[in-house]
Formats: structure tokens, sequence, C-alpha cells
């Protein structure tokens, strides 16, 4: 199972991401942003970090990239695409997902381990959990306050497109306290938070059980991993 | 340098962090009459000659798709500046 993992200027999270992918079983392929191919993967992660140092807007010019037009392409055709982070941002600079993220509401980057609910398991990447599971995995932004129009939040309400939301705290002023989304067909999900930062104990959160012990965000990428096989 | 100059703003009714926190410190620094700042961004596009019609309306398209996202800001301005 070849998931691809894209690097751009400025990315940080891409050797993370695909550690988390090995960790999970799966074969991790680096794509590059300036090549078109995407060498017939059968999932992409867009990982975190300040592509393009964040010019423009966050993800705004990593959209335009020449890897993103293939994905884009190949989303469309159902292939599995996460955003995690900036490649959250990426998601919605580049029309896969709806909405905008704007400075966190108090102006400060926050780095906290951040407890989940799970909303939705009926996408690509989160097939693995029980709906209303509880996850806690690091997030670490400055540009994570997610917004819609009315009509859009109303849309991703009703239609059960949120697939992550903040638990107990809001750490970025999201609107709904929305901390991850799907498209309607499941295959692209975006979040604000890093799973891939939560896959091996004694590197993830703290959990009640030990120290650094969290591996929650593994499931995302086992997750992938099951519905590839099972396509 | 004949020039496009493109401005942006964050949407009206979305919060503007960035003009809230300078309208913050000028009205601790006494600047009582100021009630709102919001910030947005002025981009040049240089051009070696005039811009024709039609590459103001390329420049146009280019504000709306990609020097703005329209989710979170609107495009208020887009005219030929000469120098």
């Amino acid at each position: 199972m070849k998931i691809g993992v894209v690097t751009f200027p400025g990315s940080l999270d891409d050797r993370d991401a695909a550690r988390a992918i090995r960790l999970a079983g799966g074969e991790p392929i680096s794509l590059w942003h300036a090549d078109s191919s995407i060498k017939k993967v059968d999932a992409v992660v867009l990982p975190g970090g300040f592509s393009y140092g964040d010019y423009l807007r966050c993800g705004a010019i990593a959209a335009q990239a020449p890897v993103m037009k293939n994905i884009i392409k190949k989303a469309g055709e159902g292939l599995p695409v996460l955003g995690i982070c900036n490649g959250f941002q990426i998601l919605v600079e580049s029309h896969l997902l709806p909405g905008g993220l704007i400075r966190n509401e108090k102006q400060h980057f926050v780095c906290r381990d951040q407890k989940l609910r799970v909303e939705n398991v009926d996408s690509a990447w989160t097939s693995g959990f029980q709906k209303g599971d509880e996850i806690t995995i690091p997030l670490k932004n400055g540009e994570g306050g997610y917004i819609a129009t009315d009509e859009t939040l109303k849309m991703l309400e009703g239609e059960g497109l949120i697939t992550f939301r903040y638990l107990e705290v809001n750490p970025n002023g999201s609107m709904n306290d929305i901390a991850g989304l799907r498209n309607e067909r499941g295959n692209v999900v975006g979040l604000m938070p890093h799973p891939e930062h939560a896959v091996e104990p004694g590197f993830g959160p703290d959990s009640p059980v030990a120290m650094r012990s969290g591996v929650d965000g593994l499931r995302i990428f086992q997750s992938v991993l099951r519905s590839v096989i099972s396509a | 340098m004949p020039k496009i100059i493109v401005q942006v703003m964050p949407k009206q009714d979305l919060l503007d962090p960035q003009g809230k926190a300078v309208a913050r410190a000028l009205e601790r620094s006494g600047h009582k009459a100021i009630s709102a700042v919001r910030i947005g961004k002025r981009i040049e596009l240089h051009y070696a000659t005039t811009p024709t019609d039609s590459q103001l309306q390329e420049a146009r398209k280019i504000a709306e798709s990609f020097l703005s996202n329209g989710v979170i800001e609107d495009v208020v301005e887009v005219s030929i500046e000469q120098d």
C-alpha cells in the first residue's frame, strides 16, 4: 500500500507523516511539489509546515504547485487525500474542502495536546474509529481558526461532514469547534491537529496510562490502509 | 513603472484580529477618536508598459482567484497606477 507524502518548500512534518505511514503498515512514497507525477500512489498526505513561508495566505501558493493539479484531479476520482495543518490549509485553498482558516482568535501560536471527538467515521481516514471516540493528539498552529459562511456551516452540520471537533478547549476560535472536515465522497479529509505526532509509544502525548504513550493518531493512517484494501 | 494595484481586505463581517490588536494599542496610547482598525493588503503587479484593458481584466481574474480568498477576503480595488 503506497501512500504519497508531498514535500513543498517549507514543509516540516513530511518525514513524520512518512514515519506514521510506515508504523501503520503502509509504504510511504516521497512526492515533490514541482513534479506533476504522483507515482501511482494509493493515497496522498499533505503534511504540516509553512509551505512558501505562509506567504499571501497559508496554503495559497502550494495550492498552485504542479503536483496539486494532479492531486486535485485524482481526488475528484476518489483518491484518498489527507491534509494535516498546513495540508488542511492547502486543501481549502485548492477548494477540495469548503471554508477557510484564519489567524487564531487570540493571535498566539498554540501548541498543546488536544482532545478531539471523532464525529464522522464514514471517510477513508476515519473508518477505524467509532463515532464519538475521544482522542488526544498534538495541535500546533498559528492560523487554525476555521471559518465558513452560515450556509456552508449548515451544510457541513446537516450532512455530517465534520470529522473531528475540539473538546474541552477550542484552541483557535474555530466555528462550531471544527477541527477537521471531510468532503461529500469521504475520500478527502483535512484537520488542524497532527495525528502523525501520536503514533509511537514514548513520543506521543501523555495518556492516563503513561507519559508520552498516546498513539491515537495511528488509527487515521490505519483507516486509510483498510479502506484502500477494501476498495 | 506602470502598475496594477490590487487591494484586498478581510470581509466586513469577519473578525480581523490584526486590526483589533492595533486598535487596542491606539486606544491605549490615547487615540480615542479611532473606533476600529481593519488591515488588508496592497499588492502591486508591475508591467514594462502601461497595462492594456485585457491585462487589467486578467489582473482582476488573478485578484479574485489567487490573490484573495473569497471565503475570508474581498477584492476592494484593481486599478492602474502610473508614476
